[in-house]
C-alpha cells in the first residue's frame, strides 16, 4: 500500500511537470507502422499522468474516508469528490487528445502500467499436444491500463457525468450531512474507480475486478437508505442477479485463458488477428470462437439488464436519484455494452456470428418488452428505469447488428440525456417529498423555480424520443438503419429485428411524452401522497377508483398538519403550526418514511440547477458530434465512428465493413431512416399529446386533460383491459421469478439444512453417543460386592489356565 | 541286628505305596489352593476370607518347594522364603485394613460394603 501511495504521489508530481512534454514526445513516435484499417492500431506512448484518470477517484475515496474518521459534518466530502472527479475528467480529455492524434493522426493504443499484480508462471504435465512453449504457461494480469480511443470515449462520459452528478448530489443529499453523506460519497468515488478499472483495464482480470467493484458499489448505493426494507431488498436483488451474470463472465474469462493462453487484450487481439491459436489450430474452426463470446454475453446480460436479467433495475430506483442517474443510466449498465465492444474482435471471429445473433435478439426483445411495460406504469422514476432497459436493448441490438459505432454513439448520447432526465425527475422528487406518481403531479414546469427543470426534461425527452436533429435521433438512427443495411444472411432475422426496433422507437416516443405531458405541462396540480399504496406501481386502494378515493378524502385534507398521519413522529405538532421554516424533511433522508413525514414542496437549489443545466447543454451539444469528422470517419457516425474505428474494434473491421448493402424499400437505409424514424417519432409524440396533453394547447388534435389524475387514455385502459393490468404490474415477472426460482431454492435450502442437521450432524453426534452408550451398558457390571469381584477374578484365572493348556497341548501335538 | 530291625520295621507294615513323585506334591498344592479359593469366594467373614488367602499363599509355597526339589536347586526354596516374608507383611497390612473397616461398619460381613456399585 505504501509503495502504491508513493507511486501515486510521484504520478501526480510528474503529471504536473511532464504533461506538456509527454504530449509532444508521443506525438511523433508512431511505434506501430501505418496499418491498414483491419488491424490493431499502432502502439504509442502515454505518460504516467494517464493514471490520474482511474486513481483520482480512488484518492477521493480515501480522502472521504478520512473525513469519516475526522467526523466531518459539512459538505466537504462532496467538494472533495467533485474536485477529484474534475481532475480525472481533465486527465481523460487530455488522454483523448493524445490518443486521437498519436500515431500520425491514426489513433494510437497505449498501455500504462501502474504496478505488477498477478504474475504467475507454471508448467503443466507433458501430456498436452503442442509446442514445448505451451507446457509452460503464465498468467499475467497486471494493474495496467489499455488506452485506445474506445477507452477514451467511455472515460469521457463516465468521468464527466460523474463530476456533474456529484455536484447535483452535493445538494440532493444535503439533508443527510454527516455519516450518511460521507458514506454516499465514499461509495460514489469507489464506484468511479471501479468503472475506470473496468473500462481502462488491459486484461480481463482487471476488467472483472472493476465489474465486481461496480456491482458492490451499486449494492452500497442502492441500499443507501438502509433502514427502508424495500431499499435493502432491492440492493440484494441487484447484487444477486448481477452475480448470476458474473458466473458466465468468469467462466468465459477462464475459458479464454485456457484456450488462448493469455488474458491480456494486446496479446489476445494479436492471436485473434493471426487466426491461429497457440496450440496450432485455426481459430475459426475451434469451438471457443462461439462458446467464449456466449459466456461473455451472459455476463453482459446481467450487468446491462437484458431480458430475464433486467428485474433488478426497476427496483434499483429505490436508491437516491443521483445514484440512478449515474449508475443505472449512464455508466454501470453500459459496462455490458463496453465488454462486448471491447471483445468485438473475438465476437466477430466466429464465421457464423452466433453470439452476435443472440445479442441482437436479446436486445430487441428487451427493448420491446420494457417499452410495453412503460406505457402503463405510473411511477415516473420507474418509467425512466424501464426506459434505460429499453435503450440498453437498442444498444445491444446495435452491437448485434454489426454497428459498434451505432451502439457506442447511442451509449454516449444516452448517458447524457438519460442523466438529464433522471436529474430532472430527482428535482421533482426532491421538491415534492418523494411524490412520483404521474396521476398526482401536473404542470410542474409552470411552478415557481421549476422552469429550468421543465426545459431540461423537454430536451431529454426529445432526445429520447428521437426528434430530428437531436443527439438521440442520430444515434438511434444508426442502429435502426443498420438493421436494414446488414445483409440477410449475416444475422438471422435482422429484418424482423429492424421492424420491431422501429415500432419500439415509436413506443419510446409515446411513453416519453406521456410522462412529459402528464407531469410537466398542463394545469398546475399537486396531490401530496402520504399514501404509500398509490405511489407504488399504479395500485389503487382496493375497490375504489382514483376519483372515488379523491372524493372520499377530499383534496384539502391532505394539507400539512391536519392529517392523522402527521402527528406520529412529531410530538406537540399543533394544527396551525407547520414548523417547516427551516426543517425540510425530504425523501433524501436515509431514514425518511414518506408515509409519516411532512414536507414542503420547494424548487431545486443552485447546485442541482447547475448540474441539470450542464447535463442538458451536453446532451444538446452531443448532436454536433455527428457532424464532426476529424479522423477516420466512416460514412456515418461522425466523430464517434472515428474513435470506434481506430480502437481495437478495428480488428473486426472486415466483418463490420461487410455488413452493408441491404436496402429498405429499395433505398439506402441510412438515408431513408432519417425520414422514417422521424415519422415514427412524431407519430408517437402526437398520440401522446392527443391522449395525455393538457387542454388549451390549441387545435383539436391536442388532448383535453384538465386534472392530474385523468386523461383520454383512461378510455383505452378499459379497451385493453387485462393487458394493461398486466403491463402495469410489469407482467408479474417478479412474481413468476419468485415462484419459479426463489421458492424452489428456498425449499432446497431447507432440504439441505435438514440434511446437514440430521445426517451430517447426526453422524458426528453418533460418534459421541456411541461410547457413552457403551459405557452405560458396561456400568451394570460394577456391582460393588467383593465376592462378585473375587468370582470374576477366579473365572479369569481359570480361563487363562484353560487357554494356556489348550494352546500348549495343541502346540505339542 | 540291623536286618532284624529293618525286618521288624517293615514286618507289620503294609507294602509301601508308590514313592512320592512331583505329581503328588502338586496335587496337594492344587487341592489346597482350590480349597483356599473356594473358601475365599464363599465365606463372608473378612478374617476367614483373609485366612483363605493365606492358605492360597501356602499352597503356592508348596508348589515352589516341590519344583525346587524336582529341579535339584535352591531357587524355589529361596523364593518361598521371600513369599513367606511378604505374606507376613501383607498379613499385617490386611489386618490393619480389616480393623479400619470394622470400625466403620461394626461388622466383619463382606457383603455389607457395596457403595462402589454402578
Amino acid at each position: 500500500m505504501q509503495t502504491e501511495l508513493l507511486q501515486l504521489v510521484s504520478t501526480l508530481g510528474s503529471a504536473l511537470l511532464a504533461a506538456p512534454e509527454a504530449g509532444h514526445a508521443a506525438h511523433g513516435t508512431a511505434q506501430g507502422s501505418a496499418h491498414a484499417a483491419a488491424a490493431v492500431p499502432g502502439m504509442g506512448a502515454m505518460g504516467q499522468w494517464a493514471l490520474l484518470v482511474p486513481f483520482m477517484p480512488l484518492l477521493g475515496c480515501v480522502l472521504v474516508g478520512l473525513c469519516a474518521i475526522g467526523k466531518v459534518r459539512s459538505k466537504l466530502p462532496a467538494w472533495i469528490t467533485i474536485g477529484c472527479l474534475a481532475v480525472s475528467f481533465a486527465a481523460a480529455v487530455a488522454m483523448l487528445m493524445q490518443t486521437m492524434h498519436g500515431n500520425a493522426g491514426q489513433g494510437q493504443t497505449s498501455i500504462v502500467k501502474a504496478w505488477d499484480w498477478i504474475n504467475l508462471s507454471f508448467s503443466s504435465k507433458g501430456d498436452m499436444t503442442g509446442t514445448a512453449a505451451a507446457l509452460t504457461q503464465s498468467l499475467t494480469a497486471n494493474f495496467s491500463f489499455y488506452i485506445d480511443t474506445l477507452t477514451c470515449l467511455w472515460m469521457l462520459f463516465v468521468t464527466g457525468l460523474a463530476a456533474v452528478i456529484a455536484l447535483y448530489a452535493s445538494e440532493y443529499m444535503s439533508h443527510d450531512v454527516g455519516p450518511g453523506y460521507i458514506r454516499f460519497f465514499a461509495a460514489f468515488n469507489l464506484f468511479v474507480f471501479s468503472m475506470a478499472c473496468l473500462v481502462m483495464g488491459d486484461n480481463l482480470v482487471l476488467l472483472f475486478l472493476g465489474w465486481e467493484g461496480v456491482g458492490l458499489c451499486s449494492y452500497l448505493l442502492i441500499g443507501y437508505f438502509y433502514k427502508k426494507a424495500p431499499a435493502v431488498a432491492a440492493a440484494k436483488k441487484a447484487f444477486i442477479v448481477n452475480r448470476i451474470g458474473d458466473l458466465g463472465l468468469s467462466i468465459g474469462i477462464m475459458l479464454i485463458f485456457v484456450v488462448f493462453g493469455t488474458v491480456e487484450y494486446s496479446k489476445l487481439f494479436a492471436i485473434i488477428q493471426s487466426g491461429v491459436l497457440p496450440t496450432g489450430e485455426t481459430l475459426r474452426d475451434h469451438w471457443v470462437v462461439w462458446v467464449a463470446p456466449l459466456l461473455l454475453t451472459v455476463g453482459a446480460f446481467g450487468k446491462s439488464a437484458q431480458i430475464f436479467f433486467y428485474v433488478w433495475l426497476p427496483d434499483a430506483m429505490e436508491g437516491p436519484t443521483p445514484v440512478s442517474a449515474l449508475i443505472h443510466a449512464a455508466t454501470m449498465v453500459t459496462a455490458g455494452v463496453f465488454l462486448i465492444g471491447r471483445m468485438y474482435p473475438l465476437f466477430t471471429a466466429d464465421p457464423h456470428l452466433v453470439a452476435l445473433t443472440v445479442v441482437a435478439w436479446s436486445g430487441v426483445i428487451t427493448a420491446f418488452w420494457a417499452a410495453t411495460i412503460e406505457m402503463a406504469i405510473f411511477d415516473i422514476k420507474r418509467v425512466m428505469g424501464y426506459s434505460t432497459i429499453s435503450q440498453l436493448g437498442f444498444m445491444f441490438a446495435g452491437l448485434g447488428l454489426l454497428t459498434p459505432t451505432g451502439a457506442a454513439f447511442h451509449t454516449f448520447t444516452h448517458a447524457f440525456f438519460k442523466a438529464t432526465l433522471f436529474l430532472g425527475v430527482g428535482a421533482v422528487m426532491h421538491g415534492f417529498g418523494g411524490q412520483l406518481d404521474l396521476r398526482r403531479l401536473s404542470g410542474v414546469m409552470w411552478m415557481k423555480g421549476f422552469g429550468l427543470v421543465g426545459i431540461a426534461m423537454l430536451v431529454g425527452s426529445i432526445n429520447l424520443a428521437g426528434v430530428p436533429f437531436t443527439a438521440g435521433y442520430f444515434s438511434k438512427d444508426l442502429i435502426l438503419a443498420q438493421g436494414f443495411a446488414t445483409p440477410q444472411g449475416m444475422i438471422a432475422g435482422s429484418q424482423w429485428i429492424a421492424w420491431i426496433l422501429l415500432l419500439t422507437a415509436g413506443m419510446t416516443a409515446y411513453y416519453t411524452f406521456r410522462t412529459y405531458m402528464r407531469v410537466y405541462v398542463g394545469p398546475k396540480e399537486f396531490v401530496p401522497g402520504n399514501d404509500a399504496e398509490l405511489v407504488e406501481l399504479g395500485r389503487h386502494p382496493k375497490g375504489t377508483s382514483l376519483d372515488t378515493w379523491h372524493a372520499q378524502h377530499g383534496h384539502g385534507d391532505h394539507g400539512h398538519g391536519d392529517h392523522g398521519h402527521g402527528d406520529h413522529g412529531h410530538g406537540g405538532h399543533g394544527p396551525a403550526d407547520h414548523g417547516h421554516g427551516t426543517d425540510h424533511r425530504h425523501a433524501a433522508r436515509y431514514d425518511f418514511d414518506p408515509t409519516t413525514e411532512e414536507f414542503d414542496p420547494h424548487p431545486p437549489g443552485a447546485a442541482m440547477k447547475g448540474a441539470i443545466l450542464i447535463a442538458m447543454v451536453l446532451s444538446i451539444l452531443a448532436a454536433g458530434l455527428y457532424f464532426y469528422k476529424p479522423i477516420h470517419a466512416a460514412e456515418h457516425g461522425g466523430w464517434v465512428a472515428g474513435l470506434v474505428n481506430t480502437s481495437a474494434v478495428a480488428v473486426s473491421n472486415p466483418v463490420v465493413e461487410s455488413a452493408r448493402g441491404g436496402l429498405l424499400f429499395g433505398q439506402d437505409p441510412h438515408k431513408l431512416m432519417y425520414y422514417v424514424s422521424a415519422g415514427v417519432g412524431f407519430a408517437g409524440i402526437l398520440i401522446a399529446a392527443f391522449l395525455h396533453g393538457p387542454k388549451g394547447l390549441g387545435g383539436l388534435f391536442i388532448g383535453n386533460r384538465t386534472r392530474a389524475a385523468t386523461s383520454r387514455a383512461d378510455v383505452l385502459v378499459g379497451l385493453f383491459g387485462p393487458l394493461t393490468k398486466a403491463a402495469r404490474n410489469k407482467y408479474y415477472v417478479d412474481e413468476i421469478y419468485h415462484w419459479l426460482i426463489v421458492r424452489p431454492l428456498n425449499v432446497l435450502g431447507h432440504v439441505f439444512f435438514l440434511f446437514d442437521k440430521l445426517v451430517v450432524d447426526g453422524l458426528v453426534n453418533l460418534a459421541g453417543f456411541a461410547p457413552r452408550a457403551l459405557g452405560h451398558a458396561a456400568k451394570g457390571q460394577q456391582s460393588g460386592v467383593l465376592h462378585d469381584y473375587a468370582v470374576r477374578m477366579a473365572v479369569g484365572v481359570a480361563a487363562i489356565v484353560l487357554i494356556a493348556m489348550l494352546l500348549g497341548s495343541g502346540g505339542l501335538s | 541286628m540291623s536286618d532284624l530291625m529293618s525286618t521288624l520295621a517293615q514286618a507289620n507294615f503294609p507294602s509301601p505305596m508308590a514313592p512320592a513323585t512331583l505329581a503328588h506334591y502338586l496335587a496337594v498344592s492344587g487341592i489346597m489352593f482350590g480349597l483356599g479359593l473356594i473358601g475365599f469366594i464363599t465365606r463372608r467373614n473378612l478374617i476367614i476370607m483373609f485366612l483363605c488367602t493365606e492358605l492360597m499363599f501356602q499352597a503356592a509355597g508348596i508348589a515352589l518347594i516341590a519344583f525346587s526339589r524336582y529341579h535339584m536347586n535352591h531357587t524355589g526354596e529361596t523364593f518361598v522364603i521371600f513369599v513367606l516374608t511378604i505374606a507376613a507383611a501383607e498379613a499385617a497390612l490386611a489386618l490393619a485394613l480389616v480393623v479400619l473397616l470394622f470400625r466403620r461398619k461394626e461388622s466383619l460381613d463382606a457383603g455389607r460394603w457395596s457403595e462402589m456399585r454402578g
